[in-house]
């Protein structure tokens, strides 16, 4: 069972406090989208082997969403960080990279 | 461990028998010379103890009586009680005779995958023939009847550092963790400290191990910081430092009042396994015979209990440590008629002290085959190197085996600890370079002593030291101690691998040969398996059930993928071993459980109305954590009586429903409207404050998932109602749409659903008793349908919402949680006269459904768009967006042969079965009738006299008065019309009224 903090309420959450939401980072599309699009949004998520950015919430606790950069396979955490934003701030990716220099945020996102 | 002034009583196979307090019932078993304990599960062998820890596949029981029974109880780590009883498993008639030994005579016709290659034969032999046989020939213990009457708790711990087992080297790790002034939690499964120790009869620091045991268990008693617990069994580790142990508190004394046993859910920083190892048995022809056991088990059973395996054991070994079993049962005064060594060298010291005690010792020798049957009568000697021709035969009774020792390192698999195979030693040992890593990245646990393979004393106990100051270092603190207890060891010859005996053994005695006592797994299975492709670990597993078993091939699995590799002509770590998985012996459900059974299974939600329910007749029925009533049953009526009871004083005069536990959560703020407009089909920004409307929530993807009234309270601020259970999944909905996509927006959202409580008070004479209790005015012109006002009414705090589920004249009226039980008394006063009727869900579904109205869960089931129920009228035009908008433009969406919702009648009046599918021309690929339609809700109508339904049908609203076909199971067919869904009153002119 993982412990994420959570970085609203500071909280160190066991897994049972919390809630998976799946890939972070997804942009929402909607009408005007065409099919494929649409559908990539719909129903393709990432599924890396290794370095992944997800989506928690602290659903037993504080109620809020964030994000966390964590390894698929070593369960290492890089970190937890807002859930408002659109990429994940410099001190994650940097903490993923000390760790894996070739890692690419870029990348990670052309997985899905 | 035993004490002899104190005799217990026992019952075993309905004999009374007699053992000692501090025996387990396996050698309390042994000591009634009872060797037969059970039969195996494939070809009912017969079947004696072979070890004398939680690795025993054979010794299983029935124990206890009634809400104490519990199959599959281990003998070997079961404590005698006064008036235990136990029964052997899969026989029958009996233990001595069983029927089900015939499949031993057909093992032959029944090798590895016999179940996969019999799945392959034509469906009906498989139903007919294979399966009912095969269940009644198989399987262990019996399924328990009664209620288990036992409780069972949860224990919540943190430490620094957990260590799991309590031998010399979990000890003096838990010492050396607790003088570092670390907080430690040290478990051991069994009820004894130190491990094997005493009974190798070791010196530490110049005193005998049980004194050395004694001193530190006395050290860590005395430490504020070391807590620790016997019979506690680590019994799993997972992610990031969480661990469970398993304390079996009264299993050895039932009478106490106390749980059963306790699940310990642990985290720690670090956790150490100090988990010893287990010894491995050889392959050799009948090596299954009750009689052959485990070298280590034969000594322990002499040492501990004082219990001899027989009176006259002949010791087969390819290690030095079996000499240890010769000697003390030599030393016992019983007979070893010879030493079997398959090593060509022959064994070092302790070789030398047994020939001393004037023991046969035979060096290069094998047993070719065991004699007996359900019991060992003579051993064939051969050549270990050879084929097995006889040399002699030997006259003995037991056999005490030992192929070597295996590190327990299940704990630190069970997180992906690696392994590393030590070709000296034949045995897989933790790889320290690739422990399990917890959230920072590095190793969490570490594993000491012999379960590191250290097989000598000496060096497990600095091993352990070493180990420990490691963790001790990685978690900030000082180590206390460098140097480790000094142990004297005899000096070992090396160990020769051996995975079969003999040598060249051919076919016939390899398929005598059993790894896997408990699954009937034989060298030959095994050899099989890699002959027919099963050449990873985890097929081969899977294909012979090799370690399938409830004793999860702790004595098995290192054999057996010896065998595969050599048939694979592999080296050992090529192949690999299959996952360790948690837990290391099987834990009882009711632990897993916990204190949450009966009512604290789960928490209930009451509404304020529920002890008015409990005292009138509430049939209660789940909807999410909720009770509801489903109706209210009054003298001797039937459910069903009440139900139409309560439809017709609904439609005819007053009905009152308690209407509390629908969701009610309050969204407020700048952009309020605006992200209501995207949570709903339908435009919410534009209700004007004072008015209500029935609004649809589709998920992203297009499918409907709530519905309610949503109400306008003021600028700011929208009240939405939601389904019945719907209200903490809606509410989590909007706030991860709020926070995670629009976060900008300036909403807020509250759940307040259990701050009210809210009345539906509906029918003809609605109105009148409001009126009667006076207050705000609720005539049609001062609260119009779909409108809503704040007041008074009697002395209540009201919020009346004129809105109708049920197309009656209704108020639905919420008032401040503490005042809903007077206010409905004070309705059902007033009402007296108006025969007020409180009506309950199944009520309120047919009244919903006589009038056509959708049920979230009935009419809808994930995959149903707003557009199937004819509900486009709700989906704005006007909005660019909404959740799932885009979705219902996608082409399966738009199909124009998705099915449609109709009302259905049947031609006779009867009632459709819920569920039921129409039946159109023609088959499908699968030989079954084609379909053009479902019933979504059906139910007898009291109003009408007749069975109404609604339903999915395939162009159904174009198909008005066509008859579709409804197979019933029982052969028949049911016809119905498609009609309009609305029953009744389909001008509405009953409700605004």
């Amino acid at each position: 069972m993982l412990i994420l903090e959570c970085p609203y309420c500071g909280v160190k959450a066991e897994e049972t406090e919390l809630q998976a939401g799946g890939q972070a980072h997804v942009t929402r599309e909607t009408v005007g989208s065409d099919d494929d699009a649409f559908e990539q949004y719909l129903f393709t998520r990432a599924n890396p082997r290794g370095v992944h950015l997800e989506r928690w919430r602290h659903a037993n606790g504080c109620g809020k969403w964030f994000h966390a950069a964590r390894s698929t396979t070593t369960l290492e955490v890089y970190g937890t960080y807002s859930a408002q934003t659109t990429e994940p701030p410099k001190v994650i990716l940097d903490a993923i990279t000390a760790k894996h220099p070739n890692w690419r945020y870029e990348d990670w996102l052309g997985t899905s | 461990m035993l004490n002899k002034s104190k005799q217990v009583t026992f019952q075993f196979n309905g004999k009374t028998l007699k053992g000692f307090e501090g025996d387990t019932l396996a050698s309390a078993l042994l000591a009634n010379d009872q060797m037969l304990m059970g039969r195996s599960f494939k070809y009912h062998r017969p079947r004696g103890v072979v070890a004398s820890g939680a690795e025993e596949p054979n010794g299983l029981v029935n124990l206890g009586q009634g809400g104490q029974f519990e199959p599959n109880a281990r003998v070997t780590t079961t404590e005698l009680f006064e008036g235990l009883t136990a029964e052997s498993q899969n026989h029958w008639p009996s233990l001595e005779f069983d029927v089900g030994v015939l499949n031993n005579y057909a093992s032959r016709m029944m090798p590895a995958g016999f179940y996969y290659k019999t799945f392959m034969a034509p469906a009906p032999a498989w139903k007919h023939v294979f399966e009912p046989l095969i269940r009644r020939a198989a399987g262990l213990g019996k399924a328990p009847k009664e209620r288990d009457a036992d409780r069972y708790e949860h224990f919540y711990a943190f430490v620094d550092v957990l260590i799991t087992g309590g031998g010399i080297a979990g000890l003096q790790a838990a010492k050396s963790a607790g003088e570092a002034g670390l907080k430690v939690l040290l478990v051991e499964q069994t009820a004894h400290w130190g491990g094997r120790a005493p009974v190798d009869g070791v010196q530490i620091d110049g005193i005998p191990a049980e004194d050395w045991i004694t001193n530190t268990l006395q050290a860590l008693e005395g430490m504020d910081n070391v807590s620790i617990r016997a019979r506690t069994m680590g019994a799993g580790i997972y992610d990031h430092g969480y661990a469970l142990a398993y304390e079996r508190l009264t299993d050895h004394a039932p009478t106490q009042d106390l749980p059963r046993h306790r699940l310990w859910r642990i985290r720690a920083g670090q956790i150490i396994t100090a988990t010893g190892a287990i010894e491995r048995p050889l392959a050799f022809a009948g090596n299954d015979i009750p009689g052959v056991m485990l070298a280590s088990a034969v000594r322990d059973y002499a040492t501990n209990f004082g219990v001899s395996a027989g009176d006259r054991t002949v010791v087969v070994t390819n290690n030095d440590d079996a000499y240890r079993t010769a000697i003390t049962v030599k030393q016992a005064g019983l007979d070893v008629p010879v030493i079997l060594d398959a090593r060509p060298q022959g064994g070092g010291a302790l070789a030398d002290e047994a020939r001393a005690l004037g023991i046969r010792v035979e060096t290069g020798k094998a047993i070719a085959k065991v004699k007996g049957s359900k019991r060992v009568t003579a051993v064939e000697i051969c050549d270990h190197a050879g084929e097995g021709s006889t040399l002699e035969t030997i006259e003995c009774d037991a056999v005490a085996m030992s192929g070597g020792w295996s590190p327990v390192v299940h704990l630190w698999s069970h997180c992906g600890g690696k392994l590393v195979w030590d070709d000296a030693q034949a045995h897989f040992r933790p790889d320290h370079e690739r422990p399990p890593l917890g959230a920072d990245g590095t190793g969490f646990v570490s594993v000491v002593g012999t379960a590191d393979g250290e097989l000598s004393t000496g060096a497990c106990l600095s091993n352990a030291v070493k180990r420990t100051n490691e963790v001790i270092t990685k978690l900030g603190s000082l180590p206390k101690r460098t140097a480790a207890p000094n142990a004297t060891d005899d000096a070992m010859a090396p160990l020769m691998p051996v995975w079969k005996m003999p040598q060249g053994a051919g076919y016939k005695l390899r398929s005598k040969m059993w790894l896997d006592y408990q699954n009937d797994v034989k060298v030959s299975d095994v050899q099989l398996a890699a002959q027919e492709g099963y050449e990873s670990v985890e097929h081969a597993k899977r294909y012979t059930t090799i370690g399938m078993a409830t004793d999860q091939g702790k004595l098995s699995n290192i054999n057996g993928l010896a065998i595969l590799a050599d048939s694979l002509n592999s080296p050992i770590p090529a192949v690999g071993t299959t996952t360790f998985r948690p837990p290391y012996t099987p834990i009882s459900m009711g632990s897993i459980g916990g204190e949450a059974s009966g009512e604290l299974f789960q928490p209930i939600n009451k509404t304020p109305l529920h002890a008015w329910g409990e005292d009138n007749g509430a049939e209660w029925e789940p909807v999410g954590h909720w009770r509801r009533a489903y109706c209210y049953l009054r003298g001797d009526e039937s459910v069903e009586q009440a139900v139409h009871r309560e439809v017709l004083a609904v439609r005819n005069s007053l009905g009152l429903l308690d209407a509390s536990t629908l969701g009610k959560i309050i969204v407020k703020g700048p952009d309020a409207g605006k992200f209501l407009d995207m949570m709903y089909t339908n435009m919410m920004s534009n209700l004007k404050p004072g008015k209500c409307r029935y609004g649809l929530m589709c998920t992203e993807n297009g499918f409907l998932t709530d519905d309610g009234v949503v109400a306008r309270i003021d600028d700011d601020t929208w009240l939405c109602h939601t389904t019945t259970g719907g209200a903490s999944r809606i509410h989590g909905h909007m706030e991860e749409w709020l926070q995670t996509e629009w976060w900008d927006w300036k909403v807020y959202t509250v759940n307040a659903t259990e701050q009210y409580g809210q009345i539906a008070v509906v029918g003809p004479n609605a109105r009148k008793v409001l009126e009667k209790l006076g207050g705000m005015d609720v005539s049609k012109d001062a609260l119009g349908f779909m409108e809503w006002k704040e007041g008074k009414i009697g002395e209540f705090d009201a919020r009346v919402f004129r809105i109708s589920f049920s197309g009656e004249l209704s108020y639905e009226i919420a008032v401040p949680a503490s005042q809903t039980r007077a206010f409905w008394d004070a309705l059902h006063e007033a009402g007296a006269e108006f025969d007020a009727t409180a009506y309950g869900t199944e009520a309120l579904h047919i009244l919903r459904a006589e009038k056509g109205f959708i049920m979230i869960g009935d009419e809808t089931d994930g995959t149903i768009i707003p557009q199937d129920l004819g509900l486009n009228w709700a989906l704005s035009k006007k909005k660019d967006d909404y959740l799932g908008k885009r979705a219902q433009q996608r082409i399966h969406m738009t199909d124009p042969n998705r099915w449609q919702l109709v009302g259905l009648e049947t031609t006779d009046g009867s009632t459709l079965p819920d569920g039921a599918y129409a039946v159109a021309e023609g088959e499908n690929a699968n030989g079954q009738r084609n379909t053009q339609g479902r019933v979504t809700s059906t139910y007898h109508s009291p109003t009408l006299n007749k069975g109404i339904a609604m339903g999915l049908i395939l162009n159904g609203p174009a198909r008005m008065g066509e008859l579709v076909e409804f197979p019933m199971l029982d052969g028949t067919s049911k016809h119905a019309k498609i009609v309009s869904p609305v029953f009744y009153d389909a001008e509405g002119e009953k409700q605004n009224v």
